[in-house]
């Protein structure tokens, strides 16, 4: 199969700021590709495209296996961050300021500038109208280049499309 | 594929130009009609761009470099190059497959 006629679809669920990543790494490779891409936001997904959230998403260290004290740059190996301390209050702001700074570092772009570029790009972008409702949330609560997709005209236009569920 | 046997050049399987000495600006313009693009002004500024960023650093750049760098927006990219610009940029530019990811 060619790219052009390829479709990969994304259905984002999660609105951490971990979870926000990995549709939008791979949808703009996809783009950059020729790969036709839409994402559907549905749930905390929403997170992601909502003006009020989208600065803002978070990592919690609390229960959270992979995040290391090496992650603040303590040459202590694999030792975790106990939950006791995760579970302190500000413990995600720190969390979560910590790894916006490696990846500020790195240049990887933030969560709304993916978005901007996915949209200009070519993109489709949906909110779940459930969730929509659900949150009581408008359309102009979103950032530009969002419609609105109830999930079954959704699972319509993915007849032929590669789907990944995040 | 079209016949490039005058430009003296060989690709690997994906398209991409084996040795990005053999390019040539006559040899852009065939890679590009091969994608159905006429080269204007705005897209040499891309392919120059991507040319000398490339001589300089040594990988092909991404296509957020080029749009920070080079002086194109995104969309404009993507109307320069539509269906897959990350690709089609590299091809025609002569350079290897962007290897980043952004």
């Amino acid at each position: 199969m060619s790219d052009d006629t390829r479709h990969i679809a994304f259905i984002c669920s999660k609105g951490d700021l971990d979870m926000a990543y990995p549709a939008l790494i791979m949808g703009w490779a996809a783009l950059g590709n020729g790969v036709n891409v839409s994402i559907f936001f549905t749930f905390w997904g929403m997170d992601m495209i909502r003006k009020d959230r989208i600065d803002r998403l978070e990592i919690a260290p609390i229960g959270n296996t992979s995040m290391k004290m090496s992650l603040m740059g303590l040459p202590t190996g694999n030792v975790g961050i106990p939950n006791f301390i995760g579970g302190l209050p500000g413990m995600t702001a720190v969390a979560t300021k910590m790894m916006k700074g490696i990846m500020e570092k790195m240049d990887v772009p933030t969560v709304r500038e993916y978005l901007e570029m996915l949209a200009d790009g070519g993109a489709n972008l949906y909110a779940c109208q459930m969730s929509v409702d659900m949150f009581g949330l408008k359309m102009e609560d979103f950032v530009d280049g969002v419609e609105l997709k109830n999930a079954s005209d959704f699972i319509d236009m993915i007849e032929d499309a590669e789907v990944l569920f995040i | 594929m079209s016949d490039f046997t005058q430009f003296n050049v060989t690709f690997d399987n994906e398209g991409f130009l084996t040795d990005p000495a053999g390019w040539t600006p006559e040899l852009a313009e065939a890679l590009a009609a091969e994608e159905g693009i006429t080269l204007t002004d705005a897209h040499w500024k891309v392919i120059n761009f991507s040319r000398k960023d490339a001589a300089e650093t040594g990988e092909s750049p991404t296509l957020r470099r080029i749009t920070r760098m080079a002086g194109v927006s995104t969309k404009e990219l993507f109307k320069l190059f539509p269906k897959g610009p990350g690709k089609k940029v590299a091809k025609i530019a002569g350079l290897s497959k962007p290897k980043g990811c952004v």
